[in-house]
């Protein structure tokens, strides 16, 4: 049975009105709490930020932000803890490192990542889950073994631990990244590529690898984050002053033993060591979401 | 240019147990353009993926020209593929796909640009050869995989199915320009689709497939006139051929066909071209007629009036060039069991439906009774025994 309706253009608006204002509240509400997790989170970073700002004297002196004397002598002395060894030596250590790290990782783990998704082998899901399991293995497991196989051949106290292995597939998360990856492209591109005469090399090179971009990038990412922040591998593989890089160089500025620890370098080292960091991810993350225009397979 | 035989290609799978190719064996002439069709899973494309040198073969051979080419790798064949999807570089330009096969083989740059231009222009993509293939349109990128396969003047074409992704009207454009580039290029062609209207309108001759056997190769004009087993009848031709349970009583010019409560004259030249009939008097048989062989009584005057049947219009299609017209026969359907076979439907008066094709000044409604007159010299017989059409 049809009801009789009216058109009530100022009831309409008060309704309109009413849900307007209660969903102002809410978000108003809603924005409230993420704004306050957001300041506790950010509060430590905040303080460490203006802490490196202030005299060493008063870093732990007064727990505010703004310092009462503004000054730049932590960054001048951080940069300059080692005398003649400033900290731009360790940048350069550390990224030498990072750029073979990815190097090594680009090439070496999407050859790898190749041959397990589009090649026939013998035994290829034997080894492929061989591969899959090293990423359970915990690397204390790993380190023992190879830090005395390292100490043998003589690599201890280079860069050559660090980097070779890269080049060698040893990350079997970026192979497993690239398998799956390199499994969703449609296999007529490469069987194309096969009718049209194109060997294994020029199939990956030319059609698979470009096409793998976003993993390429995601790969280059990951892998510069990681090794940058590695101190674990660093701290044991690098003794020398002259090769010794960003995480390891920064936990010199505090003594362990109880002595004398300069906060306000470590703060001050602490920020500059973030800028390669933020400033790679900035750089890259417009690829890292872009990735390839993909269309055109249909 | 060159032929291409095969001779009892087989391709087998879980250890022999399951046949997608059986015995497939095909003389395919120099210059030839040889439409495979069948319904999904028939083994069409994999017999030509065993062309192309993607399959491994199982038993059998493949000679392209005098060369024996079981062994051969796929760039050896001298032969050029058209995939489904296209199988476009996405990263490259419509330039550089066209001039892929050219690269790889290190033809002198000249020469590639030469070619691609060439190619490009009959394909009619000069203006995109920049353009990546996302920026194409579906005809676009088809021309351009069209492109990749002309540039590098093979021996033998493959396509399989490659207008399947385009929609009805690019379809229709495509095949025609496929069809005509075949003819202009005038190079072996085997072209693998479900679609019986592409395998009718562009090949020279068709092959039928079903389970992995073949079940007849000739002109389109010959298998659609001539099947040779109640499945090839059944899949050419859109609408179906209508296939009913009859009985044939006498011979020669005595012969009559009972079908349901009807009966009809087969005339004698009928029995003339298929004296196979006369070892079926008295018996049952199954009888095939195709929709356009049903006509309005009113509009064919010249057909014998001992052959009209009065229907109820069940269904109406007007589809402007023809009216379809859907209408019951009180005999038992003839079904053919495949894949995507159509099943007859039971009418709603308990009997089976036929179809027949009128031209549009037919005058009839839907419900309404209507007079129709089978032309029975274009009546098809097929034993039911064996499904094999007698003549």
């Amino acid at each position: 049975m049809a009801t009789a309706r009216t058109y009530d253009p100022e009831a309409l608006r008060a309704h309109r009105r009413r849900r307007d204002n209660s969903r102002r509240l809410r978000h108003f509400i809603l924005h409230l709490i993420l704004i306050g997790l957001l300041c506790v989170m950010l509060y430590p970073v905040i303080w460490m930020v203006f802490s490196s700002l202030r005299p060493e004297a008063e870093i732990f002196g007064d727990m505010g932000f703004i310092p009462t004397h503004w000054t730049l002598e932590n960054y001048v002395r951080g940069w300059t803890l080692f005398g003649n060894k400033t900290f731009g030596l360790f940048f350069i250590n550390s990224l030498v490192i990072c750029i073979f790290a990815i190097l090594g990782n680009l090439i070496a783990c999407s050859m790898a990542a190749y041959a397990f998704a589009r090649l026939n082998f013998k035994l290829k899901w034997f080894w492929f889950a061989i591969m899959l399991g090293t990423i359970m293995l915990p690397i204390h497991v790993q380190l023992i073994p190879q830090y005395i196989f390292f100490l043998q051949i003589g690599w201890v106290n280079t860069i050559l631990p660090l980097v070779v292995p890269k080049f060698l597939a040893h990350d079997a998360f970026f192979i497993f990244l690239m398998v799956q990856f390199m499994r969703s492209l449609p296999p007529e591109l490469e069987q194309a590529a096969v009718v049209d005469g194109a060997s294994y090399w020029q199939r990956y090179w030319r059609i698979i690898l470009p096409l793998t971009t976003p993993a390429l990038v995601t790969t280059a990412v990951f892998t510069f984050i990681n090794t940058y922040n590695d101190f674990f591998g660093q701290l044991i593989y690098l003794t020398d002053i002259d090769r010794m890089t960003v995480p390891v160089a920064l936990r010199t500025f505090l003594d362990p033993s109880g002595g004398q620890s300069s906060f306000g370098g470590l703060f001050a080292m602490v920020l500059v060591s973030i800028g390669p960091v933020l400033g790679f991810f900035l750089a890259s993350q417009r690829l890292l979401t872009k990735g390839i225009a993909t269309t055109g397979f249909k | 240019m060159a032929s291409v035989t095969l001779q009892k290609l087989t391709k087998s799978y879980a250890g022999g147990h399951l046949r997608a190719v059986n015995e497939l064996s095909l003389d395919i002439e120099d210059g030839e353009f040889l439409v495979l069709v069948g319904p999904s899973g028939c083994g069409k494309s994999t017999a030509l993926r065993m062309i192309a040198g993607l399959e491994e073969i199982t038993d059998g051979g493949i000679w392209i020209g005098d060369n024996f080419v079981n062994d051969t790798h796929p760039k050896d064949r001298d032969i050029a593929m058209v995939f489904q999807n296209y199988a476009l570089y996405p990263h490259m330009s419509v330039f550089d796909n066209i001039a892929f096969p050219l690269q790889i083989a290190k033809l002198p740059k000249a020469e590639i640009s030469k070619r691609v231009v060439e190619a490009a222009r009959v394909l009619e993509l000069e203006q995109y050869l920049k353009r990546r293939p996302g920026q194409l349109s579906g005809g676009q990128r088809q021309r351009v995989a069209m492109g990749r396969a002309i540039v590098r003047q093979p021996a033998v074409y493959l396509m399989d199915e490659p207008l399947s992704n385009l929609d009805a009207k690019l379809r229709v454009q495509m095949r025609a320009e496929i069809a005509q580039l075949q003819h202009r290029l005038g190079t072996t062609t085997i072209y693998v689709t479900h679609d019986q209207v592409e395998a009718m309108t562009m090949g020279h001759r068709v092959a039928l497939m079903r389970d992995g056997i073949l079940q007849q190769v000739d002109t389109p004009q010959a298998i659609y006139n001539r099947p040779r087993n109640l499945f090839v009848a059944a899949f050419i031709g859109a609408p179906t051929m209508n296939l009913f349970h009859a009985t044939l009583t006498g011979s020669g010019d005595t012969a009559t066909l009972q079908l349901g409560s009807r009966t009809l004259t087969v005339p004698a030249a009928v029995t003339g071209q298929r004296p196979g009939l006369a070892r079926h008097a008295g018996q049952p048989v199954i009888v095939g007629f195709r929709p356009e062989d049903v006509a309005d009584a009113a509009l064919r005057p010249d057909l014998p009036a001992a052959n009209r049947l009065t229907a109820t219009a069940d269904l109406v299609e007007a589809l402007g060039s023809d009216v379809l017209v859907h209408f019951g026969v009180d005999a038992e359907a003839a079904t053919v069991h495949s894949s995507d076979s159509l099943q007859q439907i039971k009418a709603a008066s308990g009997t089976s439906t036929a179809i027949a094709r009128l031209t549009p000044r037919s005058d009839v409604r839907l419900g309404g009774t209507i007079e129709l007159v089978v032309d029975t010299e274009r009546l098809q017989f097929f034993d039911p025994a064996t499904g094999d059409a007698i003549y």
